[in-house]
């Protein structure tokens, strides 16, 4: 009897207190104990499960460093870092129902971004309408950054910058006397036609000529029309932007069908796996990216970038592709911008983050007035002897550019 | 559009590059849409999973080629695999839909596909994937005309499958029972055909020859788990075309599909590759069914 008693009360005792917690994490940051808690809604399931993975791995990695360093210090505290994630399952309209429910059942004030620019277009208008600050390092299209808002932070470069490397170095290969003639093979989708539409502005403004320019629809599984094309028009720069189905379809059939393209410029090389599956065929291919484990960044929490991509292949097993080192830069941001604001008060944080001028292992981060990393430029690999090789820009460049790409006959 | 006619007619070989392309991946349409007219003209069911089968036959050839064995011989054993899940499948799902009502069985075979979607993005990921078969190109007329050998070699395939599947419907028991049970399936019940062995054979061969195709598109293309509709709309398109029950029709329709196709996409761009194939449907049922009108005012 007496134990029931006790027992009641201490259930009374217990609930009351649980109470004040909930009311108590409802009213500011998410912080348990010595714990900060950041939320993020990614995709561990559905048709980005890979690159959600790869988020995810990256967010992890970060948060470990950063409490095995000892925390963030704020107002003379120490805090360590949690993540309170979801499975956003890929679609759009389960992004959106997470992140309401981790800023309002789960009190998370600082949301880390999904994978792809399309679930972060459905995030952020949420984020935005509750003043919470997002850093995301995968949503790269130049539409996020033009809707004003105020509470949207990018690490990583936006879309229209993804093969502009490209141009300029067929602009520098070509010399002065001609005109260099450009083949566009795009996917029908936001983020191609961005790439395409930085791609254009470039060649225009370098004075090259159009000669192909093919919207390649998301369900095509065959390119040979578009390389017809090629074979007749024999551009000097072919750039295809397709995600790793382009890439894959592109190397394959180019190689298949035997044409010859002194030049040709891709996105998601690494996604598709290129020199994995096609060896010798991927050869002298140009490939876009947001990062390389041979750049010359450092910071004090990973060291070099080469010593991140030492310490995450040795914590999961395989190189890190670049979606894993934006999101632990991501992390990074959020904690410098903790430690400059002294506060865990959303709207401080966002002004500390707003005035981020950092440099990390992926490069520096400064944001301009839209939220966009501008401090960071893109990086171009080229496929040399069966390694990608970094040619641009050339002053983080580990490799000279091998041009032309030699004939199929010569090879 | 006008600067690429006017490329096809400086360069006419590129037309005919063009064709011989576009007639490789139209072998693999027909392939699918021979199943498909099976399917339907037997069962009665339009089966809308049949673009996931072939994806799955691409994943079977892929696990297949990682065990070792060589590229080419995973044809058969995608579509014997194939062969055991559509009879599984039928046994599971299709039998309880057979004599319900055509929107029953689209919407189960929509769920199907949904399904067969999700479970294998879950276990082989959500990646494009390819095959590597080693084989070569073939450089034709001085370079005029470039294949790739796998292409030629999905080619034959599906004609050779096409005629075997004509000659088993034609003199294998079990081919003139899936013929019987197809013209009146009471009939066929009343002379003691075991109809429902025919349909789970129908359903399970339709699955078989998707396999195959799906193993040829991973070696001649690239698949991924969401790669089905275009492949379960163009059979469609193709059986539409040809009608049930008449396989040279088919073999002519999908090929002739694949080269006009590929013209499309050249003359019109490609963004518009896939409109033409939706343009085409609608113009074919149209034109369709104009002609029966008049054959329906002759008859009265």
């Amino acid at each position: 009897m007496v134990l029931g008693n006790m027992l009641r009360k201490l259930g009374v005792v217990l609930m009351a207190s649980a109470v004040t917690m909930v009311t108590t994490v409802g009213a500011s940051a998410k912080v348990e104990g010595d714990t900060v808690y950041l939320g993020a809604a990614i995709s561990l399931t559905g048709k980005y499960s890979t690159n959600g993975a790869h988020t995810r791995k990256g967010y992890d990695l970060a948060v470990d460093q950063i409490n095995a360093a000892g925390g963030v210090t704020v107002d003379g505290m120490s805090y360590k870092l949690g993540i309170i994630y979801y499975d956003d399952e890929s679609t759009p309209a389960r992004g959106a129902q997470l992140a309401e429910r981790l800023i309002q059942q789960d009190g998370v004030q600082f949301i880390l971004g999904p994978y792809s620019s399309g679930l972060t277009r459905a995030m952020a208008p949420i984020t935005e309408k509750y003043g919470i600050p997002m850093v995301e390092a995968n949503g790269a299209s130049i539409s996020l950054f033009q809707e004003g808002y105020k509470y949207l932070f990018a690490v990583l470069s936006t879309t229209e910058q993804y093969l502009q490397g490209a141009v300029a170095l067929a602009a520098e290969t070509a010399g002065d006397d001609q005109t260099l003639r450009v083949g566009l093979a795009m996917e029908n989708d936001p983020f191609s036609q961005d790439v395409r539409a930085g791609v254009i502005a470039d060649a225009e403004r370098l004075g090259m000529r159009i000669v192909i320019d093919d919207k390649l629809p998301p369900e095509l599984n065959d390119m040979s029309a578009t390389l017809a094309k090629v074979r007749a028009l024999r551009p000097d720069l072919l750039v295809v932007s397709g995600h790793a189905k382009g890439a894959a379809l592109a190397i394959r059939q180019i190689a298949d069908s035997r044409i010859d393209i002194p030049m040709l410029a891709l996105t998601h090389c690494d996604a598709a796996q290129v020199i994995e599956k096609f060896a010798e065929k991927a050869e002298f291919a140009l490939c876009a990216s947001q990062w390389a484990p041979g750049l010359s960044y450092s910071d004090d929490l990973f060291g070099s970038a080469r010593d991140f991509a030492d310490l995450f292949e040795a914590t999961f097993d395989y190189a890190p592709p670049y979606q894993s080192a934006e999101s632990a830069a991501a992390v990074m941001v959020f904690a410098d911008a903790f430690e400059r604001a002294g506060s865990f008060d959303p709207a401080v944080v966002r002004d500390a983050l707003a005035e981020t001028d950092m440099m990390t292992f992926y490069g520096g981060i400064n944001f301009d007035d839209a939220g966009r990393n501008v401090a960071k430029p893109m990086v171009l690999f080229q496929i040399q002897d069966g390694e990608y090789r970094v040619v641009y820009p050339s002053n983080a460049s580990e490799a000279e550019l091998r041009h032309p790409t030699p004939r199929w006959s010569e090879r | 559009m006008f600067e690429n006619l006017q490329l096809l007619i400086d360069y006419p070989s590129l037309g005919v590059d063009l064709v011989a392309n576009g007639l490789m991946i139209g072998a693999i349409f027909a392939l699918a849409a021979f199943g498909m007219a099976l399917v339907w003209g037997v069962l009665g069911i339009i089966n809308i999973a049949q673009g996931e089968f072939v994806m799955l036959g691409g994943f079977v050839a892929l696990t297949a080629a990682g065990l070792g064995v060589p590229p080419l011989l995973t044809i058969p054993l995608a579509a014997i695999a194939l062969f055991i899940l559509g009879w599984g499948l039928y046994r599971l799902v299709i039998f309880r839909v057979v004599d319900r009502d055509l929107f029953v069985s689209l919407l189960a075979t929509f769920g199907l596909s949904i399904i067969l979607q999700q479970l294998s993005n879950e276990i082989f990921g959500a990646d494009v994937r390819t095959l590597e078969t080693g084989l070569g190109t073939m450089v034709l007329f001085d370079g005029q005309i470039v294949l790739a050998e796998i292409k030629l070699v999905s080619f034959v395939t599906a004609l050779t499958v096409g005629l075997a599947l004509w000659a088993f419907l034609k003199r294998a028991r079990l081919g003139q029972a899936i013929r019987a049970t197809a013209q009146n399936a009471r009939a066929a019940r009343i002379l003691g055909i075991d109809t429902d062995r025919v349909y789970a054979a129908t359903y399970a061969l339709n699955a078989a020859l998707c396999g195959a195709a799906g193993s040829l598109v991973v070696m001649a293309w690239t698949i991924h788990p969401y790669i089905g509709l275009p492949y379960t709309v163009r059979s469609f398109l193709v059986v539409i075309v040809a009608g049930l029950g008449n396989i040279v029709a088919v073999i002519t329709a999908g090929l002739g599909l694949g080269a006009l196709e590929n013209l499309a996409g050249f003359i019109l761009g490609a963004e518009y590759q896939i409109a033409f194939v939706f343009v085409l449907m609608v113009i074919l049922l149209v034109g369709r069914n104009f002609l029966l009108r008049r054959k329906r005012e002759y008859l009265e």
